[in-house]
């Protein structure tokens, strides 16, 4: 089996640590990661808990085939009660860390109370300690794994952290490991720095050795991997451009919100598209991008190193920015750039890296400083309040609020609350573009219709990762869909919403799934794990998932009412485009959706769907 | 007629240098030009004209062939990508 079978529960509050077995009853009904963390999680935290409480708990957790010999076998997840939304949330980030954490032979950390003063985890196989970080706290992300790694005298540790966002209260603060990958949404990063962790640092020398059928897993593995080499888009597409190539066919087809919304196509979107980070900049004659990079066992490699423009203002008096980091990815470029009106390729990379430096999600900071700039525009916040002049399109803007907001200073300190708090404090909550509280991402729902539905229906607030009918809707895969109607989108959403868990529960990267599906998964996992893991239980676990986290959503208080999307996207059609004059049709799609699923009018499973999955 | 074409990732090499650094080119062409012509004039391979869109909708394989481009239209073509 490909579970460690350990799990370390660490109670802050009294500073103890200790190991007790893996529920695997549990492991064969939820496989592993998102799945049997939230299963931990719901069985042992009240649904109404104030996510900032010390009742409140946080699991990092690995999938079953973290750490072993399947492509991109490097994740791990990280479940709470998410600051931001007050719903559940998983955040999965890639790099090196998870796997690590496998190798010292572990397949979760439960975090519960709250520390007494700030603390960091040390973890070396077996030697588990929760030591002093009176001297960490206070330094951002980078500076954090540097100490860490020169205090142990190991330059091979692994280190997951929170930054200066965690630590003040940023409602979206997300934790980092090998300093630029994330578990970025949902205000994962807000929780543990409430219970006044600063860091995990993991060795692991144990391996994973614990494949059910070593020979049947290399077959599988080597099999799947050569399905992603022949792929034109995870062998080419993905390594060449990265998702910044999205940039541009969203664009295109006009479904790329900019200016909190207000259209749905970008100006200046090539400026900061996949295309222009591969350009010469006329300044120094070197192009924005450096090279591609991998997680851990990735074969796919989509992650972008790039160098920021030295003589950019943004900079241009800060050389410990310019070295080679990561970014700019599809979502981050989006969020800082379109969603406020930004151009500037080197501001989005600035405002980036502070980000990744000080744990924060590129996605909901973005978008909150595109609400606060149409609040500016309407006269609603003026200068005086936001300590400067903020247009839409302002990139000055963008990288000094971005400084503010991860030290909490000023009106940096607003920007933290997330757009759906902030919008409601100045009495515009409308112009939060938000589900659950939790801040769009970069696809428009009218030119998009499918993305609308997914968006609503989340468990963890809005997001695209949940069920990313992009996929089909925009790219073709595994079929293309017309994006422009809402018939046959509730199927589609729920099926790629039950597949997503069990990827997300696997311990690989939800990107294989641009060239795997299940049955390239299935034999891994098959061969991996003990139990019989045919096609029939994996999409019956990825469903019972999904059921899951919606009874813990509707405990903590979410009605049907919370699957919903802002009035703007519903009354306002797009001006622009193929999707000219269309709204989203999320209320056509809903009681559609809602009966798919054996849920009821007000979104409830009903007593028969529990009973056959389960639960 | 004026058609305005774009070429993105891989498929931007295809384009002459003076179209290569917006990724777009103002074509001129006789009228009753298909979407596969505008293909087989640029010698793009096949396999690499996955996305196609006119305008910004999608132009399904099968009809490239008779899709007549019009006026001022836009034809921007993508290889197998992705992202998210």
């Amino acid at each position: 089996m490909a579970w460690t079978s350990k799990v370390l529960r660490v109670d802050l509050t009294k500073g103890t640590c200790k190991s007790e077995p893996l529920n695997m009853e549990w492991a064969q009904q939820y496989l592993g990661q998102r799945g049997l963390a939230t299963k931990y999680f719901i069985s042992e935290v009240d649904p109404k808990v104030d996510p900032l409480s010390p009742e409140n708990k946080l699991i990092m957790v690995t999938g079953p085939l973290t750490g072993t010999m399947a492509s991109t076998g490097g994740r791990y997840s990280v479940v709470t009660k998410g600051a931001l939304t007050g719903a559940i949330a998983c955040s999965n980030s890639g790099g090196y860390f998870g796997a690590e954490l496998k190798f010292a032979g572990w397949d979760m950390i439960i975090f519960e109370g709250k520390s007494p003063k700030p603390v960091y985890l040390s973890i070396e196989n077996d030697k588990v300690e929760l030591k002093d970080a009176a001297g960490l706290w206070g330094k951002t992300v980078w500076q954090t794994e540097e100490i860490i790694k020169k205090s142990h005298q190991d330059p091979q540790l692994r280190v997951s952290s929170i930054g200066r966002a965690g630590e003040n209260g940023v409602m979206y603060a997300g934790i980092i490991n090998d300093l630029h990958r994330a578990a970025g949404r949902s205000g994962v990063g807000t929780v543990m720095g409430s219970k006044n962790l600063k860091a995990v640092a993991v060795r692991g020398t144990l391996g994973v050795g614990n494949i059910k059928d070593p020979r049947a897993f290399m077959v599988a593995t080597m099999a799947a991997k050569k399905v992603l080499a022949d792929n034109a888009v995870t062998g080419q597409g993905l390594p060449a451009y990265g998702t910044q190539v999205l940039m541009n066919v969203i664009n295109e087809m006009g479904a790329l919100p900019t200016r909190n919304h207000r259209d749905v196509s970008f100006e200046d979107g090539r400026k900061i598209s996949a295309e222009a980070m591969a350009e010469k900049r006329p300044t120094d004659g070197k192009s924005h991008l450096v090279t591609n990079a991998a997680c851990f066992g990735c074969t796919i490699a989509c992650g972008r190193i790039s160098k920021i423009d030295e003589t950019h203002f943004s900079v241009v008096n800060k050389p410990e920015y310019w070295g080679a980091s990561g970014g700019l990815e599809y979502e981050a470029a989006w969020a800082l750039g379109a969603a406020n009106g930004v151009g500037d390729l080197e501001a989005l990379q600035y405002a980036n890296l502070l980000c990744n430096e000080d744990g924060m999600d590129p996605i909901s900071f973005g978008a909150t400083v595109g609400a606060a700039m149409e609040l500016y525009d309407l006269g609603i916040l003026t200068k005086e309040q936001i300590g400067m002049e903020a247009p839409f399109g302002s990139a000055k803007a963008l990288c000094e609020l971005a400084e503010m907001t991860v030290k909490g200073e000023g009106f940096g300190k607003e920007l933290g609350l997330g757009s759906a708090r902030l919008c409601e404090k100045y009495g515009r909550p409308d112009l939060s573009m938000s589900v659950k509280k939790q801040e769009f991402p970069a696809y428009d729902s009218r030119g998009i219709q499918g993305m609308g539905l997914t968006y609503a229906t989340s468990n963890r607030g809005a997001c695209h990762l949940r069920s990313y009918t992009v996929a089909s809707e925009v790219l073709g895969i595994p079929f293309k869909t017309d994006p422009l109607v809402t018939e046959g989108k509730a199927g589609l959403v729920k099926a790629f919403q039950d597949a997503t868990s069990v990827f997300d529960s696997a311990g690989v990267c939800v990107f294989t799934t641009f060239a795997w599906s299940l049955a390239d998964l299935q034999p891994q996992l098959d061969a991996a794990c003990e139990g019989d893991w045919t096609m029939e239980k994996l999409a019956e676990v990825g469903e019972r998932i999904y059921n899951m986290e919606r009874l813990f959503n509707n405990a903590a208080g979410f009605t049907a009412k919370d699957d919903d999307l802002p009035p703007r996207l519903k009354t306002e059609p797009a001006k622009t485009g193929p999707a000219k004059g269309l709204v989203n049709g999320i209320d056509l799609m809903r009681p559609e959706y809602y009966q798919l699923r054996g849920w009821d009018e007000q979104g409830v499973p009903s007593q028969e769907t529990l009973s056959r999955l389960g639960l | 007629m004026q058609v305005t074409f774009k070429l993105f990732a891989m498929l931007q090499d295809y384009l002459p240098p003076e179209g290569r650094k917006d990724n777009v080119l103002a074509l001129d062409l006789a009228d009753g030009t298909t979407i596969q012509q505008v293909i087989e004039r640029f010698a793009l391979p096949e396999k690499s004209c996955k996305l196609v869109l006119v305008d910004g909708t999608f132009v399904p394989p099968a009809e490239r062939d008779t899709r007549t481009l019009k006026e001022g239209e836009t034809l921007a073509i993508w290889p197998p990508i992705a992202g998210g």
